[in-house]
């Protein structure tokens, strides 16, 4: 069982970095937010998958952890965007 | 005990299963990531590898970690990922949908 789950982590871990892809390629800032989300989940799915194969119960709590620093992340990653966008925007309305 | 095997047989086979779905919903999620043409379908379906590939995985390792203390520890990982990423999703649409309103 602890070498399946180990498996499935090593998987889950493989669609995240196939999942970075986009990072690098898509256009626009909400493309990369996503990706860096997609990278959140994905890590926290690997560290539960990883805690309950090697039987180490903190590991949970290092993914409860990074719940919480994923959301941060991209809620910065918005307020960045935003911040980035809005003097055009206000530029147009101006003129 | 014959019953004890075949009872954790059983459990061993629920957390085969609902681990294989999260993981083919995490698979689901990257290809949508990478072939979506624009970034609502992509916000699609991200969500979906998010909410229901964590949820099955934290659902299938409940047996697994021993206690119903550490099962509900799972559940409260789960609620706060759904919590954080109903929000998160929120901003980006709205991101997305600024930047494409722009003139």
């Amino acid at each position: 069982m602890a070498d399946y789950l180990l498996w499935v982590a090593f998987f889950v871990l493989a669609m995240v970095v196939l999942g970075l892809v986009r990072v690098a390629r898509g256009p626009g800032y909400a493309d990369r937010m996503m990706a860096a989300q997609l990278l959140g989940s994905g890590a926290i799915a690997v560290l539960l998958l990883v805690g309950a194969a090697t039987g180490e119960a903190a590991v949970v709590d290092v993914a409860l952890t990074l719940a919480l620093l994923a959301a941060f992340t991209s809620i910065a990653f918005v307020k960045f965007a935003a911040d980035k966008e809005r003097p055009a925007v206000e530029g147009e309305e101006g003129a | 005990m014959r019953r004890g095997t075949t009872v954790s047989l059983l459990l061993d086979l629920f957390t085969c299963v609902f681990v294989a779905a999260g993981a083919f919903f995490f698979l689901a999620g990257s290809v949508g990531l990478l072939r979506f043409p624009d970034a609502y379908t992509r916000l699609h379906a991200l969500t979906k590898a998010d909410n229901l590939g964590l949820a099955l995985i934290a659902l299938g390792l409940m047996p697994q970690v021993g206690g119903a203390l550490a099962a509900l520890k799972l559940v409260l990982v789960w609620l706060l990922v759904l919590l954080s990423g109903a929000a998160v999703s929120q901003l980006i649409a709205r991101a997305a949908r600024r930047r494409d309103s722009r003139p």
